[in-house]
């Protein structure tokens, strides 16, 4: 590091983040941590740990309009200059997905849709078959599909060919907080796409989604992990840092495991006590 | 006459445009072409009896005895 300051090195680390935006669909994000909003208990304490995250895309669910709680939240993401990625959250069949695409299009005047096709309620795993479906059918209708899928290399690369926007495999089944179950996976999907490739679910703490990024992830998406900390802008702010460093550290290229132990310290040179 | 809204019976003047139901239920004015009047997103969109209605049809979109309608919003969720 001789001739190299700590200003520089800072500075170094700033301009590989500039270098290195993170852009889908033509659309430049100055994070890479996209935010679900789902279970946080309230709208003040949901608006600081969004901010607290610096996330710039926010997903949300589609439901029946109920006059006590109109519009609030959307109205939470336009003030703050967040941009929302609907998503299919409940759908079971790519009829409904597809349904639920087609009005959260209408209502938010986008074509992003983050395509959730669940099998069941007690897994909430991704129904491979529908999600196919689903996928070739919101492709054909101008849809930009974010699509969450199961950590399989396989129907990650089928989704990318059908035209999803970016593949999002999950770490572990949605809120369980159980991180990256199968990170061999997760890097073969990474090593193989030529789409973006969003870690989502399962993330339960910073060091979650760092360990995501350093797998090659372009980002994270996450909810529960904040909404549900027990402080969620402090964890909002975790993860805000946890992405940035896990990028880097894949940018860096970390040093090559080892079975033994090689001293950092030079043998030569040591005093001698007799 | 009655239409279903959200599940709900729901009674609006009869020969009511998808506009005039939207606008009674949200509190909100609209114009012709589906926009707020005040100019802030509304963030709704409609199915009626199992089919999307664009926003810009809402204004020529007469509803009809006993029709189905979806009113949703955007609210939290993963």
């Amino acid at each position: 590091m001789a001739g190299t300051t700590v200003a520089g090195v800072a500075g170094a680390a700033q301009a590989q983040q500039a270098a290195d935006p993170f852009i889908v669909d033509g659309v430049t994000l100055g994070s890479r941590l996209i935010m679900g909003t789902g279970g946080a208990p309230s709208l003040d304490g949901l608006g600081a740990a969004l901010i607290a995250s610096g996330t710039e895309l926010t997903t949300v669910a589609m439901r029946r309009y109920s006059p006590a709680e109109s519009g609030s939240l959307f109205q939470l993401l336009v003030d703050h200059n967040i941009r929302v990625l609907p998503n299919t959250a409940g759908c079971f069949t790519a009829r409904d997905a597809v349904m639920t695409a087609e009005l959260a299009r209408e209502a938010l005047e986008t074509d992003w849709v983050k395509l959730e096709v669940i099998a069941d309620e007690h897994t909430l795993l991704p129904d491979a078959v529908e999600l196919v479906d689903a996928t070739e059918q919101l492709v054909n209708r101008g849809f930009k599909v974010f699509a969450y899928t199961n950590d399989d290399p396989v129907l990650a690369l089928r989704l990318e060919n059908l035209g999803a926007t970016a593949v999002m495999p999950l770490g572990s089944p949605i809120g369980t907080g159980l991180g990256i179950l199968n990170p061999h996976n997760i890097e073969l999907i990474v090593s193989r796409a030529s789409v973006p490739v969003v870690l989502d679910a399962g993330i339960g703490t910073a060091s979650d989604a760092a360990l995501a990024m350093e797998l090659g992830c372009d980002a994270v998406l996450l909810a529960t992990a904040v909404t549900r900390a027990q402080n969620p802008a402090m964890m909002g702010e975790a993860f805000k840092h946890a992405v940035i460093a896990g990028r880097l550290a894949k940018a860096a290229g970390r040093i090559p495991r080892r079975e033994h132990a090689l001293a950092s310290s030079a043998m030569e040179g040591r005093a001698e006590f007799l | 006459m009655n239409i279903k809204l959200n599940g709900t019976v729901h009674a609006v003047d009869d020969g009511a445009s998808v506009t005039t139901l939207i606008s009674q239920v949200t509190g909100r004015n609209l114009a012709p072409n589906g926009q707020a009047a005040d100019g802030q997103k509304l963030g709704v969109a409609v199915a009626r009896n199992s089919e999307v209605v664009p926003r810009s049809q809402w204004y020529v979109t007469a509803l009809a005895e006993g029709d189905d309608v979806e009113l949703v919003t955007a609210v939290q969720g993963g």
